[in-house]
Parts: C-alpha cells; sequence; structure tokens
C-alpha cells in the first residue's frame, strides 16, 4: 500500500472537517495549479486553540494531514500549536511517502497561516520569524 | 461490488491466451534459435504467431519483429527512422504534443543529439490532429512523422489513414503507437500506410511484458538491443515464448469478434458518460465520438484526483487519473494540459476504461460512486466553497 493504515483512517474518516462561522483566525495554504489547497479555522479562548476545522483540496495525504494536525492542536495553547512541525504531522500519521511529505509542511504552514490571522486580526504583537516560513510562495503563477 | 475499469493500464489475461501460453511453458520449452527438434518445434510455433499478428494488421509475417513492449517497440521505431533520416541529413521529426511518454522521452533524447521537433498542437476537437496540420508540418528535411493510434487517456481516435496517405505522398515515414488501438479498433497498415507501428500484448488481453513492431519491408531498423541474431538480426534476446504465443491469440480472439465487442463496449461507454455529465461542473475530456469503444476521460472542478481514485478504491471501482499526485510528478497529466485543460481541473481527473464484460449493473454503480465520491469531496474542499460563493471563477460551466 501507498498509505500506511493511519493515513487511510484519516483520509476515510477525516477529523473536523468543515468551517468555522466565526472564526478567530483563517489560514489558506498552497494553490489550485499545485493541487493542494488547506484552509484551517480555529477559534481561540484565553490563549487556547478551542475549536479547530479545516477545508482541503488534494490528495489523500493532503486530506489526512489536515486531519491530523487538526487533531493535534485542539484544545493546546498557541504556543504549542505554534510549535507543531510537520515531521510530527507526518510521524502521527505513521509516515508519509517521500514525494509526499509536503502535503504535511502545507498542514503545518495553514495552522501558522491561521494563528498569524488570529494575531493580526486582534492587533497582537508577534516577532515575524515565527512565521517566516510562511514568506515563501506558495502563490498561484498561472 | 469489485469494478476493474482501468483496462487502458493493463487487461486480465483471456482464457483463450493462457491456454495457448502453457504449452510453452514446460512441453514445447525449446529455444527456437536452436537447431534440434525441440527447438525447430518453437520455432514453428513461433513463425504460427508472426503470421497470424501479420494477418491481424494487414502485413507480411517478415514485417513483424517480437518486443518487450510497446515503448520498446516505440523507441525502436523513432531510433530507427532517425538514424535513417540523418543519413540524409534529414533531422526533422513530426509528433504531437500529447503522446506517450515512450515516444516523447525517446523525441527528447533525439533533440539533445541535434534533432529538431515539432509537437503538433491537440487542442482542437478533443485532440485531433488534422492530416492538413501535418501536411504544413513536413519539410523537406522531415524524416518522420509519429502520430498515436488512439491517446491513453483521452481515448480520442486519430485519422491515421488520411495522416499515412499525406506523409506517402510527401514520403516521409510514418509511424503509429497503435498501444490502446491493437485489438480494439480495426487497423490495416497497408490501407492505412503505416510504416511502422508499435503495439502491446498485455492492453488486449495478452500477456504483459510482450509487444510488436511492424516495419514495413524496405525500412531499414537500428537495433536498441544488441546480442543475437533473433528478429532478423534487429532484436536480440531468446523468445519469450509463452508471451508471444499468447499475445498471437490474444490478437486473434480480440481481431475476431472486434465489431461485437466494441458495439457492446460503446454502448456502456456513452451511458456511462451521459451519467457522469449529470454531475454539475464536470466536462468529457477527448472527442466524443471519435473515441476508444472503453474510454471515458472526465475532469470534476474543485476536486483532486487521487483522492477520488483511493475513495472510488474503497467502493470496489478501479479506475485511474492524470492528477499530478497519481503520477509522482508535480504536474498533472501532459496530455490534459496539451488538449488545453488549465492545471486547476485537470488535477481532478477520472479515467474510466471499461471493456465488453462490463455490464450495464457495473455502470449504474460506477455512475452513482462517482456522483457521490465528486460531492463528498467538494464538500470538503475549500476551491469549491470559492466556487460556489463566487469568490473564484468556474473553469467548466
Amino acid at each position: 500500500m501507498l498509505y500506511s493504515e493511519k493515513v487511510m483512517d484519516h483520509f476515510k474518516n477525516p477529523r473536523n472537517v468543515g468551517t468555522i462561522e466565526d472564526a478567530d483566525g483563517i489560514g489558506e495554504i498552497g494553490n489550485v495549479k499545485c493541487g493542494d489547497i488547506m484552509k484551517i479555522y480555529i477559534k481561540v479562548d484565553n490563549d487556547t486553540i478551542s475549536d479547530v476545522k479545516f477545508e482541503t483540496f488534494g490528495c489523500g495525504s493532503a486530506i489526512a494531514s489536515s486531519s491530523m494536525a487538526t487533531e493535534l492542536i485542539k484544545g493546546k495553547p498557541i504556543s504549542d500549536a505554534l510549535k507543531l512541525t510537520n515531521k510530527a504531522v507526518a510521524e502521527a500519521l505513521d509516515g508519509l511517502p517521500a514525494h509526499k511529505m509536503h502535503c504535511s509542511v502545507l498542514a503545518e504552514e495553514a495552522i501558522q497561516a491561521a494563528i498569524k490571522d488570529y494575531y493580526d486580526k486582534n492587533g497582537i504583537e508577534y516577532d515575524e520569524e515565527v512565521f517566516a516560513s510562511l514568506l515563501h510562495s506558495h502563490d498561484e503563477e498561472e | 461490488m469489485k469494478i476493474y475499469a482501468d483496462n487502458a493500464a493493463t487487461t486480465k489475461t483471456s482464457k483463450t491466451a493462457i491456454d495457448a501460453m502453457l504449452p510453452y511453458l514446460d512441453k514445447i520449452y525449446g529455444n527456437p534459435s536452436s537447431l534440434h527438434t525441440p527447438g525447430q518445434e518453437a520455432a514453428e510455433a513461433l513463425l504460427d504467431a508472426r503470421c497470424r499478428i501479420a494477418k491481424n494488421l494487414g502485413c507480411f509475417p517478415d514485417e513483424i519483429y517480437f518486443t518487450s513492449g510497446g515503448s520498446e517497440a516505440d523507441n525502436q521505431a523513432i531510433i530507427s527512422a532517425a538514424r535513417i533520416g540523418e543519413t540524409k541529413g534529414k533531422k526533422h521529426i513530426i509528433s504531437t504534443a500529447f503522446e506517450h511518454h515512450a515516444v516523447l522521452h525517446t523525441l527528447d533524447k533525439l533533440g539533445k543529439e541535434g534533432f529538431e521537433i515539432t509537437l503538433l498542437d491537440v487542442k482542437n476537437d478533443g485532440g485531433i490532429v488534422t492530416p492538413e496540420q501535418v501536411e504544413a508540418a513536413i519539410r523537406p528535411d522531415t524524416c518522420l512523422v509519429t502520430v498515436m493510434y488512439a491517446n491513453n487517456e483521452i481515448g480520442t481516435v486519430e485519422p491515421i489513414g488520411e495522416i499515412g496517405g499525406i506523409c506517402r505522398a510527401k514520403k516521409v515515414l510514418f509511424h503509429t503507437d497503435a498501444v490502446q488501438a491493437a485489438g480494439h479498433l480495426k487497423i490495416n497498415v497497408a490501407d492505412e500506410s503505416i510504416d511502422m507501428l508499435s503495439l502491446s500484448g498485455h492492453k488486449f488481453r495478452g500477456p504483459k511484458g510482450v509487444g510488436a513492431l511492424y516495419a514495413r519491408r524496405g525500412v531499414k531498423l537500428t537495433n536498441i538491443i544488441e546480442g543475437g541474431a533473433q528478429e532478423r538480426g534487429k532484436r536480440a534476446g531468446t523468445h519469450n515464448m509463452p508471451a508471444i504465443m499468447g499475445m498471437a491469440a490474444a490478437l486473434d480472439e480480440a481481431c475476431a469478434n472486434i465489431d461485437e465487442n466494441a458495439e457492446k463496449t460503446i454502448k456502456m461507454r456513452d451511458r456511462l458518460i451521459k451519467g457522469l455529465s449529470e454531475i454539475p461542473h464536470s466536462v468529457l475530456n477527448g472527442n466524443p465520438t471519435r473515441r476508444l469503444p472503453g474510454n471515458v476521460s472526465f475532469c470534476f472542478e474543485g476536486i483532486e484526483g487521487e483522492s477520488l481514485l483511493l475513495l472510488l478504491d474503497d467502493k470496489g471501482i478501479y479506475a485511474s487519473s492524470g492528477s499530478a499526485c497519481t503520477s509522482g510528478s508535480l504536474d498533472p497529466s501532459h496530455v490534459l494540459l496539451a488538449i488545453g485543460r488549465p492545471h486547476a481541473i485537470a488535477h481532478g481527473s477520472l479515467r474510466l476504461s471499461i471493456d465488453h464484460e462490463t455490464t450495464s449493473e457495473e455502470v449504474e454503480y460506477i455512475i452513482e460512486g462517482v456522483k457521490d465520491v465528486v460531492g463528498y469531496l467538494r464538500n470538503m474542499s475549500p476551491v469549491w466553497s470559492d466556487l460556489q460563493k463566487g469568490k473564484r471563477e468556474y473553469v467548466i460551466q
């Protein structure tokens, strides 16, 4: 099999699919040209991610990575969510094929983007360095 | 229900082919190149297989060269034409943008050697290459035109006879990759002015790992594999007797039933096309009528092909896609891009390739299954929700 059982489980039964109408932060990463877009919605209460939902356009591992990443940050303090790495997402899924690792990167970055959006919307100051990885382009070129 | 709908990738080996192969494993196991009786028994069978394949293509037996498959046949045909051209100072080759990689990558290699390659546009009529396009592209230094008989992803069938006629009149060698067509469409290399043709056994219920190259008498082949006098010195390697016998039997069977099989398959194909067209913002790829009997190819807006395939697999529907994620590369299918599909929807493609055994119950199950899965994936797609909210423009109306 291409994917681990865990990837298939999160792909076929994704956790936290959907949107949050009054989200405190929304992060979207990827573009249709590359065939992957991840959109993460977060609710924040007392510096904690009280709820999280995702929408994903992408392959099986992109959907599974979104599902796993949202599980890993739900109920966690923002400071923990910011530390979530793509490696941790991939490991929690019992690994991803080498050419699918970028899916876990998208998940990590979509979460960071959602937190940055929350900070920006609420005028919370932060160190730009924390979000440095979001600067490289996933922009559409088509 | 379990439905194999990936016959363009490979087919189930037919009972006829298996029965034809078995004696050549443990009974008539001689090497046809050997002089002794067991060897000569195999040699006779080999000649018989060659004659039958030739008859099905409308050529002479000594115009058939057995290969390891379609890719090798494509490589050898193109390299041979290039070497012939080179000696006359002709280093221009015409092909199409949506050929199989066995053709395109061989052309890339020749391009690096200094050949000039013209890839004809396939954006019109669902990928039809017109004879006029070919004629306009032929130059005094053109040594080869290679146009596939039918496209493997979108099923479009090219006007091969007309293209062949033009090449013959202009005295340019004409090769066609007929891997998807052989055994499914009536082919006559003489009537269609084809100089070289590639076919592969496992696309018409023969075994894998065997194919054939037809090369018209007088077309000098260049060896790709050296090492022995097999195939009139043009393709070394001990003959894969079981596979060759299986391929010959499978081609006989397919060609004997070609009209009947096509009629049944087309009926199912057109029902599938009609059913899947009901999905909003979906589009058929390829020409609606000039297409392979078993090919159904669609793009669905707002979803990605790999997740579509995995969920269909879960329902017992085995299909394929031209999405980047299924190819291991970052770009979606070069075929879909060549016919003008933008990346955004090329990622959301589905190819179903059915055959004459596909039933109407299976077709209905596939239609329902695809509708379900496309709807499910769209529900979780941020692209789809943007499209629905008008934040993004539909590519497929």
